[in-house]
């Protein structure tokens, strides 16, 4: 199968993606100029989110490698949303960086590359070669702030660690053709169909330990507070959000593809992998003091959250993957914004800690009142997008009658509560001789505070009016079963 | 549309408050006070110019059953919509609501000196989260106000409130009472999902529909299940004896309008979800179910009792009495007669009036005295004006003095369950007179007894009187003339009667006698 004009326009939004990525790079090259460079990456990002509409219309379409359908279209519009609001953020992070700052922008660009590349493979060879992309721009950009002792550790810790689980996952993917002679995600389902050999399986397992790690699903995780907590502030956002949700698609699309994945061992593994990840990631982020940290922990428990779509695999599954994503990209955008931009600009380590965010409603109130609307949505209550999501987990276990994962969802929300809280309530603590207001009094008009307040926005209007968003969900979901059928 | 206004208001409201601040502490304060008048005007309007008497019997059909309906489509995937209606029940909790309202805006005008309009932007979205509570029909609707009405009073709780000694501070006490409700909140989403989906099953249809739903068959082992996970949820906000940790604390911590909020209209709405929806759905299960509640209403009776006995704090004594009296409540829903369900409203009602009169007056206690601990009180009968008088009233209603609705309310649970239930109103009975005990005690130590200091305190002002008094004029208007009362909610408790099934034939003769 060659590639047509039609392939390569089914492929738009990559391409320019990447085009972005070397106008970026030569004009670094030419001449000097953050703000150029970022309105550069912005306007990229936007024709690519733009051109997705054309390329809806033409999919399904399957080219060798990749397939462009309604999951690749759902997860490319989440990852350059997200592109997009950590560029912004990112422009105002570094805004008084010493350093060299136009570089984060090519990072950028070259991860989001990666991402759309992951979330569209059909073949393991994509898969690998998007994980990479996605995986190498990572580390630079956590260890961008490399004097800062964390942030380089950060970064060298993800490559380490990082750099481990994709030799894991090759050598999965190594055993899984040894068994079947395939890479396709089709050849395998069919060579595979007959029930996997130990090899298969084996390879399969490999695989996903290999993805868990991305995911940073319990026991992978130890990593994710480190990092978190390390990298700068847009960097941060980026893995939080994009990256984890390119991957969450791509292993999606293999669990339902593949039967080696569907083996009922391999789905007993997983759900007590995802009950463990409830459980654990929520206990942790119990005693944490650094909002960073904290945030990385609960990213941990809303992904053993999302497992749960994982294990079920029927029903509403896809849908509420869907919207679970979703809602989980809107609200780590929101709260690691709110992080970003208390950093903003760049002045040393950023301010996570705890303390730093006493009081903060009484120095900025609307930037406050986007980190409570995000700390309601992480803790899935009502009137914020969060609990649309776990009403659609919570509902997917009633249906399939999975009580102990409901249960482990319920009680892993109620211990969540208790830290949500905690932070909730210490923005509005009032200090004696605090200051009035510190916040520069156009903070709202710049992009940064857009990005933010909009994230707010999306979460409480989804929360109260969360019809559009199902309906995108299920004819993207819809689409993409089509195909899969 | 005016349900949905029903339930705007104290929202635009809220947020108008938030904003009055801007134009000094007072706008806040007047806003919300006009808020909620307009709220209870509404209600009171709807209430004389519509009709919510008693159908002919045993026609209760579909289209008779609400006086108001609003409804339009809000989530179709699930075949959820935003469902509002409104019968004599959910329209005497929404005046009640809107009466406590404006008692606590009232009570708070001096207490609260800090973030004026933030308190009462979330003092005025609890409340729009009641009304919703009690409008809603559509399950998914109910259980989104249900949790949404949690994070204003965990604000209230933790911003505003008092912070007690040994470890007992004011967010420790929010933390607990937000984790024991939405926890136990999301088991009974678990039951409500479990229930469409038996819907679903059956129809392949979704729907969060309370008419729909009603009519789900369901095996004996899932409807207990799922009644379970109801029950619990509205245990939890009773609260029933094993799950009542949070409130002592939260009601010794909360500012005034807090505690007000939470003993007069909270716990309320947890009465309200078992008679609209808990027993009404599974109506075999809570049936077999009774027994247990009973048991468990009486365990709280005595248990709210003997504790309050024990307490200093004057907060956490009527926290306890509290505990005490939804007991009562407890024991008169799952008897199931239409009687004792008469009965139920009447001491909610009452319990709501009483509650917050003792609450409020301790709140005054404590700006005069900046403390709530008895053992440093005393004797202060004649250096506070009327104040003491005042208590006096509310401590005799508290224990179910003839005359005031506590009386009537409990004297019509017990008769009323009688027959159902001979020996557990037998033994709650016991209960009375342990609630003459503690409310005796509290008057005792807080008002007689030889005095701790010297000096006079200031007397009652003008807003405190008007607040006094008409609680005072409420509560024996509905103890000496009840009669309204028991019309407009009559229809709406003859049907739960009719859903959870006859009890006993010998149920429907006693509603002549008294």
């Amino acid at each position: 199968m060659t590639l047509t004009a039609t392939h390569l326009l089914a492929l738009t939004p990559l391409i320019l993606v990447c085009a972005t990525a070397i106008v970026v790079m030569l004009g670094i090259a030419w001449r000097r100029h953050h703000t150029g460079i970022a309105v550069a990456t912005a306007v990229g990002l936007n024709l690519a989110l733009v051109s997705l509409i054309g390329v809806w219309f033409m999919a399904p379409l399957a080219t060798p490698m990749l397939a462009v359908d309604g999951l690749s279209i759902f997860a490319a519009v989440l990852i350059l949303v997200a592109a997009l609001a950590c560029a912004t953020l990112g422009h105002a992070y570094l805004e008084h960086y010493r350093g060299p700052r136009e570089e984060f922008y090519l990072l950028l660009l070259c991860a989001t590359a990666g991402g759309l590349v992951l979330a569209a493979s059909t073949h393991l060879a994509t898969l690998f070669f998007g994980l990479e992309l996605l995986s190498m721009p990572l580390y630079g950009m956590l260890a961008y702030t490399y004097h800062e002792r964390r942030s380089l550790e950060a970064g060298i810790k993800y490559l380490v660690l990082s750099a481990a689980a994709t030799a894991i996952l090759l050598f999965g993917m190594a055993l899984l053709y040894a068994e079947t002679g395939r890479l396709d995600f089709a050849g395998l389902a069919a060579q595979l169909s007959g029930g996997p050999g130990a090899w298969g399986l084996a390879g399969a397992a490999l695989m996903l330990m290999g993805m868990g790690f991305k995911l940073s699903i319990v026991p992978f995780h130890l990593w994710t507070p480190d990092v978190y907590e390390g990298g700068p502030g847009p960097a941060s956002t980026f893995l939080a959000s994009a990256s984890k949700v390119a991957v969450f698609v791509v292993l999606l699309r293999l669990v339902m593809a593949a039967p080696a994945f569907q083996d009922a061992w391999l789905h007993g593994v997983l759900a007590v992998l995802a009950v463990l990840t409830m459980l654990v990631g929520n206990l942790l982020a119990l005693t944490q003091s650094n909002l960073k940290r904290l945030l990385g922990y609960s990213s941990i428990a809303h992904f053993g959250y999302l497992l749960t779509a994982l294990v079920i695999g029927e029903g509403l599954s896809v849908e509420a993957t869907g919207v679970y994503l979703v809602v989980y990209m809107l609200t780590t955008l929101g709260a690691f914004g709110v992080v970003t931009l208390i950093s903003s600009p760049y002045r040393g380590e950023d301010a996570a800690a705890l303390h730093h965010y006493r009081g903060l409603f009484w120095r900025r109130p609307y930037l406050t009142a986007v980190l409570t609307v995000t700390m309601l949505s992480l803790a899935g209550i009502p009137f914020t997008a969060g609990f649309i999501g776990k009403f659609y987990i919570i509902a997917l276990g009633v249906e399939a009658g999975r009580w102990w994962l409901v249960g482990a969802v319920i009680v892993g929300s109620a211990i969540g509560l208790y830290y949500y809280l905690r932070v909730m309530v210490t923005l509005y603590l009032a200090e004696a001789g605090m200051q009035k207001r510190d916040a520069p009094e156009d903070w709202g008009v710049r992009a940064g505070g857009v990005v933010v307040l909009g994230v707010a926005l999306l979460i409480i209007l989804l929360g109260i009016y969360p019809t559009p968003m199902i309906e995108w969900v299920r004819i993207m979901g819809g689409a993409m079963l089509e195909t899969a059928g | 549309m005016t349900l949905l206004w029903l339930i705007l208001i104290p929202f635009v409201g809220g947020l108008l408050c938030w904003q009055g601040e801007r134009f000094g502490d007072q706008a806040p304060r007047w806003i919300a006070l006009a808020t909620m008048l307009i709220e209870l005007l509404i209600t009171l309007g709807l209430w004389f110019h519509g009709d919510y008497h008693l159908p002919q019997m045993g026609t209760a059909s579909e289209a008779t059953r609400w006086s108001m309906e609003w409804q339009v489509a809000w989530i179709p995937r699930f075949g959820i919509d935003v469902h509002l209606a409104l019968d004599g029940l959910s329209l005497v909790l929404i005046a009640l609501t809107g009466f406590l309202g404006m008692l606590a805006v009232l009570c708070s005008w001096n207490e609260i000196v800090r973030r004026v309009g933030f308190f009462h932007l979330n003092l005025l979205w609890i409340l729009g989260g009641v009304v919703g509570v009690f409008l809603a029909i559509d399950l998914f609707l109910f259980f989104f106000f249900w949790e949404m009405m949690l994070v204003p009073m965990y604000f209230l709780i933790a911003l505003w409130g008092h912070s007690g000694s040994e470890g007992r501070t004011r967010i420790r006490a929010a933390t607990k009472f937000f984790i024991y409700t939405q926890a136990s909140g999301l088991l009974m989403l678990v039951s409500i999902l479990g229930l469409v989906f038996a819907h679903h099953a059956n129809t392949g249809e979704y729907s969060f529909a309370y008419a729909t739903l009603l009519e789900t068959p369901l095996s004996e082992g899932t409807a207990m299940l799922l009644m379970l996970g109801f029950f619990v949820a509205f245990a939890v906000k009773l609260p029933v004896v094993p799950l009542h940790g949070w409130l002592p604390d939260a009601h010794a911590q909360a500012p005034t309008a807090g505690s007000v909020d939470l003993a007069g209209i909270l716990l309320k709405t947890a009465a309200y979800g078992m008679l609209r929806f808990a027993l009404p759905l599974f109506p075999e299960a809570s049936q077999a179910f009774a027994p247990v509640a009973m048991t468990l209403g009486l365990v709280g009776i005595f248990y709210g009792a003997l504790l309050a006995c024990g307490q200093q704090d004057v907060k956490r004594l009527i926290a306890y009495t509290s505990i005490s009296h939804m007991g009562f409540v407890l024991i008169g829903i799952y008897a199931g007669t239409e009687l004792a369900l008469q009965g139920v409203v009447m001491l909610m009602v009452a319990h709501a009036f009483s509650a917050a009169g003792l609450f409020i007056l301790s709140g005054q206690l404590y700006e005069r005295l900046h403390t709530r601990d008895m053992r440093e009180m005393g004797g202060l009968w004649g250096r506070m004006g009327s104040l003491p008088g005042f208590s006096l009233c509310f401590v005799a209603a508290s224990l179910g003095m003839p005359g005031t609705a506590n009386f009537l309310g409990e004297f019509m649970v017990l008769f009323g369950s009688f027959p159902a239930a001979p020996w557990t109103v037998v033994i709650a009975s016991g209960g009375l007179v342990l609630a003459a005990v503690y409310s005796l005690l509290l008057m005792q130590r807080v008002h007689f007894g030889p005095a701790k200091g010297e000096g006079r305190f200031a007397d009652l002002d003008g807003r405190e009187y008007l607040m006094m008094l008409s609680i005072l004029a409420l509560v024996l208007l509905f103890g000496l003339y009840p009669q309204p009362l028991l019309d407009t909610t009559g229809a709406a408790m003859l049907e739960v009667q009719q859903l959870f099934g006859a009890v006993a034939q010998s149920s429907t003769l006693m509603t002549g006698a008294p």
